[in-house]
């Protein structure tokens, strides 16, 4: 099967003036499977922040080749790295990034309007993806009548209404207490379970990453760490 | 990628998140293109009046005036001379250019009928008055030709008079009156007139044969003005220079010395007045155009606000698939919203202000169909120009930075 991620000798060198520039990646060489599950962890600064932006293509290499789903994105330009991110990525961030004001309904379908989806296609796509997560009961709620956990669901719906190819979760458990943390992660492992979709986490917490079925760890720009974690029994 | 009406609807959907914010930008372009529509409306309304005004005078009129008279280096102003009499209009009337004349004769002087009096100004003038000053009769006729021949004792009220001495409604037709003392039968009422361009009642009048007035009035020979009406609206200049040649001649004026009369076109004097009405609404909008402008600063104002402001939103659409134009096409289209959205605002509350200054002002304003798509294009153009830039600020954002945006 094609791998949905692989990078060899993927490097990102942020410029300063005067000095060679910082380091964030050195030569980083990484394949992830369609059904995958990964958690990147390492410490602040260790380049996994930035190997995710590059994965999620927010942001390009310096060096190296990075085939998405089997094609060459390196050379891309940025219309089409936008339209590739609207049809084959999914985000989860931290702070949720939802709109204010806006339904949780019209929050999920607002990644559809970006790739172009007919607008009666998308409020049955954006109810299915809410029920997926178990929200559709509050799908005319605003983000500020949700909890925080429900919030990330909400977002967790908004990473697969499209069917991407990778879901790309940045610290997705960051700002939850453990029981919403534990929630928002079973979500993930079952979603990867029984969808077969593809999952990309990073985070610095053991326990998080303890979701996932593979651990990769960042120390100073290289993988120092790649090991299938132990199953985790879900609850 | 995304459309262009679903564009209009993100860009829509973001401004009635913020509606109280929305409805304060758009503030600024409201009143100034409120601004714009009642002050082009009281302006063209201004133009059209004073139009309205000197065409009631009559049609392509021309009044000819006795000039200025000097005695013993005392010289007294146009008009004061006596030197016109109706002789010279039979002349005039002659002129291949023109279409009628008739002589005014005024006098002030009391007026008694029904037990009532009232004192006015009483003309004498020819049956042709009517026509030259395009001025209907209400009731009953004017007078003939013949009556004007035989100095009859007849009379034609204007409405004010009527309304004095026929207080009641009684019908004034048939009825007698003392005009300085002399016995006339009032024969018909004039339509109502208005004021004047210079605010005088037109209907306060007596309009008498001109040859009564001169055998039973005044007693002389000479008359108070020739009121001329041109042929054509496009012959009232070679009109004016043929009657200054034939007055000339009949009153041997030598080469070089100064007309004992004048001529005046009104057509002249409405050119003038409609060019200042028309440079007063140049200064009025060009005014309203300034506070336009300031609107549309305070549209990017705030568009530069609400960029900071939802950083993350637009770091998130980038996130989503968001092309940099599309960015730039929503915060764009958000500005050009609010600003025709308040032209149009601005334009309902303009058109309801002139008709406010109109019923309560008793200014003549009209709101013209131009006026309005000119300042619903220039709000829409403000739009454009003053939302830009901050769309463009919106668009150049690195998304990495802006998702991460507090």
């Amino acid at each position: 099967m094609t791998p949905v991620v692989e990078v060899h000798g993927l490097r990102k060198v942020y410029p300063l003036e005067d000095s060679p520039g910082v380091v964030a990646l050195n030569a980083v060489d990484l394949t992830i499977a369609p059904g995958e599950f990964v958690a990147v962890m390492g410490p602040s600064g260790s380049g996994k922040s930035t190997f995710m932006h590059i994965v999620g293509l927010l942001d390009r290499p310096t060096a190296g080749t990075y085939l998405f789903a089997g094609d060459d994105v390196s050379h891309l330009s940025s219309d089409a790295l936008a339209d590739l991110r609207s049809r084959a990525l999914g985000f989860v961030f931290q702070a949720y990034n939802l709109l204010p004001r806006t339904t949780a309904l019209e929050n999920v379908e607002l990644p559809m309007i970006y790739a172009g989806v007919p607008a009666a296609l998308r409020r049955p796509a954006a109810m299915e993806a809410l029920d997926a997560v178990g929200l559709a009961k509050v799908a005319e709620h605003q983000p500020n009548q949700l909890s925080g956990g429900q919030q990330q669901r909400v977002a967790i719906a908004r990473s697969i209404v499209n069917q991407p190819n990778l879901i790309l979760a940045d610290e997705p458990t960051g700002a939850l207490d453990t029981a919403s943390s534990e929630d928002v992660m079973a979500l993930l492992r079952r979603l990867n379970a029984e969808r077969g979709m593809t999952v990309m986490l990073v985070t610095h917490e053991p326990d998080v990453a303890a979701f996932a079925k593979r651990l990769v760890t960042f120390r100073d720009g290289n993988i120092v760490g790649d090991v299938a974690t132990k199953e985790r029994v879900l609850a | 990628m995304i459309s262009f009406a679903q564009t209009i609807r993100l860009a829509l959907t973001a401004l009635i998140r913020n509606r109280s914010r929305s409805l304060l930008t758009m503030l600024g372009v409201v009143i100034g293109v409120a601004a714009v529509i009642i002050t082009v409306a009281i302006g063209t309304g201004a133009k059209t009046s004073v139009a309205d005004q000197i065409n009631g005078l009559g049609s392509n009129l021309i009044v000819v005036i006795p000039g200025s008279v000097q005695t013993t280096g005392a010289k007294t102003g146009t008009g004061g001379a006596s030197t016109l009499t109706a002789a010279d209009g039979l002349a005039i009337a002659t002129l291949p250019g023109v279409a009628a004349v008739s002589p005014v004769v005024s006098v002030r002087t009391q007026l008694v009928a029904n037990g009532q009096n009232w004192q006015t100004t009483v003309s004498g003038v020819a049956t042709s008055y009517t026509y030259v000053r395009t001025w209907p009769l209400a009731q009953g006729r004017f007078f003939t030709q013949a009556e004007t021949d035989d100095t009859a004792k007849v009379a034609v009220l204007g409405q004010t008079v009527v309304g004095q001495l026929f207080p009641g409604g009684s019908n004034p037709v048939g009825q007698s009156m003392l005009v300085k003392g002399v016995p006339f039968t009032i024969i018909g009422t004039l339509s109502p007139k208005g004021q004047s361009g210079s605010g005088q009642d037109q209907d306060d009048t007596v309009l008498i044969p001109y040859t009564s007035a001169l055998e039973r009035l005044t007693g002389s020979t000479t008359v108070g003005s020739l009121m001329v009406s041109a042929a054509d609206a496009n012959t009232i200049d070679s009109a004016q220079s043929e009657i200054t040649a034939l007055l000339e001649q009949r009153h041997r004026i030598v080469a070089g010395q100064p007309d004992d009369f004048a001529v005046r076109n009104l057509a002249d004097i409405a050119q003038a007045a409609s060019s200042t009405a028309s440079i007063l609404a140049l200064l009025l909008a060009s005014v309203a155009a300034v506070s336009l402008l300031v609107g549309g600063i305070g549209i990017m104002n705030i568009m530069l606000v609400s960029v900071t402001e939802r950083t993350r939103e637009i770091g998130l659409r980038v996130a989503l698939g968001a092309r940099a134009a599309s960015i730039l096409r929503q915060f764009l289209i958000e500005a050009v919203v609010l600003s025709t959205g308040g032209g149009a605002i601005g334009v309902v509350l303009g058109i309801i202000g002139a008709a406010a200054i109109a019923y309560f002002a008793h200014w003549a304003t009209s709101v013209s169909v131009g006026a309005v798509l000119l300042a619903l294009a220039f709000s829409a153009a403000v739009g454009v120009f003053f939302g830009y830039w901050p769309a463009r600020k919106a668009a150049a954002l690195d998304p990495i930075s802006a998702l991460r945006f507090e």
